[in-house]
């Protein structure tokens, strides 16, 4: 079945897009990440300009981390502190992203930025988790034990504050300056960053595992929202009918992926997921090395008079 | 003196063969309508040239150039270079208020029709139509064979949404012709103008023109325009979507 993408401006099966939504939703579900970074760049090599991408995803990562942040809140796994810390940065990063993403756009060098975000960042979180689940896997086959946290520089930041939640006392300084960092990206690359927002609040803020992924659903979710709403706003680019299609496919594979990610051992997951990080990233590089089809394009500046 | 001379004498030669004959034009359909599941069609173009008393009694043969404009757009073209090893966008050119759709039709080739010099003046084919680029501050149409303007003519051909095609045009009898004006998916909706330009042994001897207008309908049709002039209803409605979207699935999917 044809349906026309009025944004996208282009002709697109229902039952492939809808099928691309379960796939990334079972991905997601799997890993318990938006998948973000999966959607955009499968949406660009059907055809659709990474602009639209980006813009339109934000939305269907909204819809599939509000379902998850409901199961957390549920269940008491997110720490309402340090969500709001969190989205302090998160909100200034997003309208700082959507702001770069129009002055990349007028520029004419969005698309290159895209890619080249996508080479740099999923080629090194892709290759750092690799190698992290690859460590893992082999210090549990020789049976040692985990190295235990320590503490490191973050802690002795001022402005400290107790989240009583996740059972931490930390700076806010750190908190924020990830809020941004993750809200800036999300809004220029069209990812949730939980992939990238999970690994740094385990690893540098040394948040509990029990509120962690709870907390990060937050900080995607109200981040996309926002993204959503601004690109809407300054770059008409959203595309609902294309986001409405991917939002139903996606929430329905999610469900099915969580199901098939409690069967498989931690360290086979990440190891899984540096790895689809990595390939993803990859694909971006050889893009941008190979010759284009063609050297010219053309972009229509709207209807004058 | 003597080309102005020339130029005042054309003039008034074409001015008084320009009423010697008259074309009678009119299209299949004047508003046409764009739903979602559209693919394509074609409008037809009917006309008949008129001879009045006044037209010298050996011109036989007629020449016809019936040119399409669609509503006119600023774009952008750019060119890609290798840079450190990377495809990158490195020189643009602006092309001012060019036709969003444009399509040239003749009964014979344009050669064949007129001279270079008349063909240039009277824009006759791809090359001649006048495309405003800004270089460098300034407003001009350049050489034909200039890569971004051959580029950017490429392209929209590809897209359909240029064309050429010298034998569109058929005379049903000496004076009666008709032409098919193909309307591809992506049509730009608006107002198209269309010029029908008269020849007879290489001298332009007249023209007429008509006019029809493209409307798209249907809910994609209502998205869009929504999504351009009221940004932030679309996207408080996109968000309000996603949201709804998310909460019926944690009930569908609920384990307990």
């Amino acid at each position: 079945m044809q349906l026309y993408l009025p944004i996208a401006d282009l002709p697109v099966n229902v039952f492939l897009v809808l099928a691309m939504g379960a796939a990334v939703g079972f991905v997601s579900g799997m890993f318990g990440i938006g998948g973000g970074f999966l959607m955009t760049p499968l949406l660009i090599f059907i055809g659709i300009t990474p602009a639209v991408a980006v813009a339109s995803v934000a939305s269907h990562i909204a819809a599939s981390s509000f379902s998850g942040a409901l199961a957390y809140w549920r269940r008491r796994a997110i720490d309402p502190a340090l969500a709001s810390v969190l989205l302090c940065g998160g909100v200034t990063g997003t309208a700082l992203g959507v702001w770069t993403f129009t002055q990349l756009r007028a520029l004419g060098q969005l698309d290159l930025m895209i890619a080249l975000s996508y080479v740099v960042l999923l080629g090194t979180v892709g290759s750092l988790m690799f190698s992290e689940g690859l460590r893992a896997l082999m210090r549990t086959r020789r049976g040692a034990v985990p190295p235990r946290r320590t503490h490191n520089w973050i802690h002795g930041l001022p402005l400290k504050m107790r989240f009583k939640r996740s059972k931490i006392y930390l700076s806010v300084i750190p908190i924020v300056i990830v809020g941004i960092m993750i809200g800036f990206i999300g809004a220029i690359m069209g990812i949730g960053g939980g992939f990238i927002l999970v690994p740094i609040m385990i690893y540098l803020l040394r948040v509990p595992t029990s509120t962690v992924i709870g907390t990060s659903m937050v900080l995607t979710l109200v981040t996309m929202l926002f993204a959503t709403l601004l690109h809407a706003v300054t770059n008409h680019l959203v595309d609902a009918v294309l986001a409405l299609i991917l939002m139903v496919g996606g929430v329905t594979g999610a469900q099915f992926g969580a199901r098939a990610g409690q069967k498989i051992r931690g360290e086979q997951l990440r190891l899984l997921l540096g790895l689809l990080i990595l390939s993803v990233g990859v694909r971006f590089a050889i893009e941008l090395v190979i010759r284009p089809d063609d050297l010219f394009t053309i972009r229509e500046l709207g209807v004058s008079g | 003196m003597t080309r102005a001379a020339l130029a005042i004498l054309l003039v008034l030669l074409l001015g008084s063969a320009a009423r010697a004959e008259r074309l009678i034009v009119s299209v299949s359909n004047h508003r046409v309508t764009v739903t979602p599941n559209y693919s394509g069609e074609e409008l037809v173009l009917f006309g008949s040239v008129e001879k009045e008393a006044s037209s010298p009694a050996d011109r036989k043969t007629y020449d016809l150039v019936v040119t399409v404009m669609g509503p006119r757009a600023d774009m952008v073209t750019r060119r890609k270079e290798r840079t450190f090893g990377i495809w990158i966008n490195t020189d643009y050119r602006q092309f001012l208020e060019v036709p969003s759709y444009l399509a040239l039709f003749a009964n014979r080739s344009f050669e064949a029709i007129t001279s270079p010099e008349i063909a240039r003046r009277q824009q006759i084919g791809l090359n001649n139509v006048l495309l405003t680029q800004r270089v460098s501050g300034d407003y001009a149409d350049v050489v034909p064979n200039d890569v971004f303007r051959s580029a950017f003519i490429r392209l929209r051909t590809q897209r359909g949404l240029y064309r050429e095609d010298p034998s569109a045009v058929t005379f049903l009898t000496p004076t009666l012709f008709r032409t098919g004006i193909p309307l591809p998916a992506e049509v730009p909706i608006g107002t198209y103008e269309v010029e029908i330009k008269l020849f007879s042994d290489g001298a332009f001897i007249g023209k007429t023109e008509t006019a029809f207008e493209i409307v798209k309908v249907g809910f994609e049709q209502f998205v869009a325009t929504t999504a351009r002039q009221n940004g932030l209803i679309y996207g408080l409605v996109t968000a309000a979507m996603a949201l709804m979207t998310g909460w019926m699935a944690s009930i569908v999917f609920r384990k307990d």
